[in-house]
């Protein structure tokens, strides 16, 4: 009779004292389990792109069901609904004028990490080396580089940079954490039970900082250069199409009220043949 | 080990409330953040976005709100879709067997007006497709990863948007729930052979909330509303095709094309952005609805789209056209 094979997943009661014990550990980890269940597994060692949980490789395309509105069209002037904006992001949103950023050459200015889910388009992702996703846009031209902890080291590279529309993105994959069955019934605690499949899947965490002040809506709703993005990059499968989930997190206390929070569905094409490269526009 | 060390980790493990073989802990009230236009509903002829077939297109622009005021259907339930992605908040209830406290289902519940959802994780099988459908239809779950993955069939044909898209009870709804901190984000995908041309995709963020109620649930309890309709209780209001009064509502306050308000797959994709560089024109100024900080004095965040109580729009509600 095997017993204690798979670590926690598998627990033999005994009798008298060595049962007790058995049982006490049994009672630790269950008390254990919401916390492990919610923080998830750390990335294993290796390369970012040997370990990656998921598959974000490929090309996938906006799907504009949401904020149509706001995106599929220029809004007009005033139109703010749905962002945490302060009043001093008012101010500054209704002094906007697509012809001054044009002068200034800052027609990116609503293509920046903050705010480029939501454009409508299409995403190219790809491994630009075993440690950055590279990241690059159709719609405006951009590129994002999601650079990963090089393997051995606490944190990715950080260079000091200008600030930049896309700004400096630290990547770390966040793995499933399997679930524990709690097996009490005599049954369950006989020793040829067999262990619970292995959990596949994951979520990319990306943290964005060191950026340019830009507009998070194109009608000139503002971003600072303080602004911090975090996202939260799932995949989804439903029948034959695959789903790439952006979940955005705005935190700016320049211009926002409280965090702008938003999440951009991406369907995965076959190809590239829709790709469609067009340069940032101020007004459209 | 002291009887005491013992008795102290028993104890532990009795208050501890983790569902058996969950990957990730989903208990809790869930509170809508509701910075996009899911629950947003102005007008009454709005399909901005909504992948909709032309049958269903044609019902969307036959719906009258008014009918929800005949008594037979003012208790006509919110469908599981609406649910998640209206305005709702979200309180989800694992529920465990009493004896091997392995995990049975997740109960997950809106406001009021809906059926609960019942979302079985013991891997029964799916009902006949002739089975009986309900209000909360038949949902199962299954973890992928970290996220919670249900599949909804066998509910009653309701709303799809707000007062504006329905869906049939042919419709099959699939959403993801992941969890990332203290937020969740929800991915969902109706897929609906009668009224959608084309899978609809919606994405949802809600906020873990140390609040235990929203909303009161009540029960829905029917009246009379509008006196035409007690009077003539055969009357279903509704518009006959090409006679809905709201259709240019949008057109003529936003400068969105007709053609965009009626929905459709092909107005969801990038390419039809490019469709309308040429014909869009934008209004001079938002002058409706604008959004903005609190105070501005200029317009206000979108209603939250509350349930049928809520007085309706000039217009609406009133005795259909003779």
């Amino acid at each position: 009779m095997r017993a204690h094979t798979h670590g926690a997943r598998r627990f033999r009661l005994r009798q008298g004292f060595g049962g007790r014990v058995s049982a006490a550990g049994l009672a630790l980890v269950a008390a254990l389990v919401p916390l492990q269940a919610q923080r998830g597994g750390g990335p294993p060692a290796g390369p970012a792109r040997t370990v990656a949980p998921i598959d974000l490789t490929g090309y996938w395309v906006s799907i504009v069901s949401m904020d149509w509105r706001w995106r599929m069209v220029t809004p007009a002037k005033g139109d703010y609904s749905g962002i945490p904006m302060n009043a001093a992001s008012k101010t500054v949103a209704d002094a906007w004028d697509p012809a001054k950023d044009e002068a200034a050459g800052e027609q990116c200015k609503s293509y920046g990490a903050p705010a480029i889910m939501s454009v409508p388009g299409r995403l190219h992702i790809t491994w630009q080396d075993d440690t950055t996703l590279k990241v690059d846009t159709d719609a405006g031209q951009q590129t994002r580089l999601l650079r990963f902890a090089a393997a051995g080291t606490a944190a990715a590279p950080a260079g000091k940079t200008p600030p930049s529309w896309q700004g400096t993105s630290v990547a770390q994959w966040q793995m499933s954490s399997p679930g524990l069955a709690l097996m009490l019934r005599p049954q369950e605690r006989a020793a040829d039970v067999p262990a619970p499949a292995a959990v596949r899947g994951g979520t990319l965490k990306v943290t964005t900082t060191n950026l340019r002040a830009g507009y998070l809506r194109k009608n000139g709703v503002p971003y600072s250069a303080n602004a911090m993005l975090t996202e939260y990059w799932d995949v989804t499968k439903s029948g034959n199409d695959t789903l790439l989930t952006v979940t955005t997190i705005v935190d700016d206390p320049t211009y926002l009220r409280t965090r702008r929070l938003i999440a951009y569905p991406f369907k995965k094409e076959a190809n590239g043949d829709k790709w469609d490269p067009t340069p940032c526009s101020a007004r459209w | 080990m002291s009887r005491r060390l013992f008795t102290l980790v028993l104890l532990c493990s009795l208050t501890a409330t983790a569902p058996a073989l969950a990957q990730t802990d989903l208990s809790g009230w869930w509170a809508r953040q509701s910075q996009n236009d899911n629950g947003y509903s102005n007008d009454p002829v709005d399909l901005i976005g909504i992948p909709v077939s032309a049958d269903g297109r044609a019902k969307a622009l036959s719906y009258n709100i008014a009918a929800l005021s005949a008594t037979e259907r003012q208790c006509q339930m919110y469908t599981p879709w609406y649910i998640v992605f209206g305005p709702f908040p979200l309180q989800i209830i694992p529920e465990q067997d009493p004896v091997t406290q392995k995990l049975l289902a997740y109960r997950i519940m809106g406001w009021g007006d809906r059926g609960e959802q019942t979302v079985w994780m013991d891997g029964r099988p799916r009902p006949s497709p002739n089975a009986p459908h309900t209000h909360g239809g038949f949902s199962t779950g299954t973890w992928e990863g970290n996220s919670l993955k249900v599949v909804t069939t066998h509910f009653k044909m309701g709303d799809m948007k707000r007062h504006r898209a329905i869906s049939s009870d042919r419709a099959t709804m699939t959403y993801t729930l992941t969890r990332h901190d203290d937020l969740l984000t929800v991915t969902g995908i109706l897929e609906d052979p009668v009224y959608l041309a084309e899978p609809f995709v919606l994405t949802e963020i809600f906020q873990l909330s140390s609040a235990t109620s929203f909303f009161p649930l009540t029960a829905c309890e029917p009246i009379e509303e509008l006196p035409h309709l007690h009077e003539n209780p055969a009357l279903v209001p509704h518009y006959l095709p090409g006679k809905n009064p709201f259709m240019n509502e949008m057109t003529r306050k936003k400068g969105i094309p007709l053609e965009a308000v009626m929905g459709g797959p092909e107005t969801i994709y990038p390419e039809y952005r490019k469709k309308l560089k040429d014909s869009y024109k934008a209004p001079e100024k938002c002058l409706e609805s604008c959004g903005g900080p609190p105070g501005a004095g200029r317009g206000a965040p979108p209603p939250a789209a509350g349930g049928r109580g809520g007085a309706p729009p000039p217009g609406r509600g009133a005795p259909p056209p003779k």
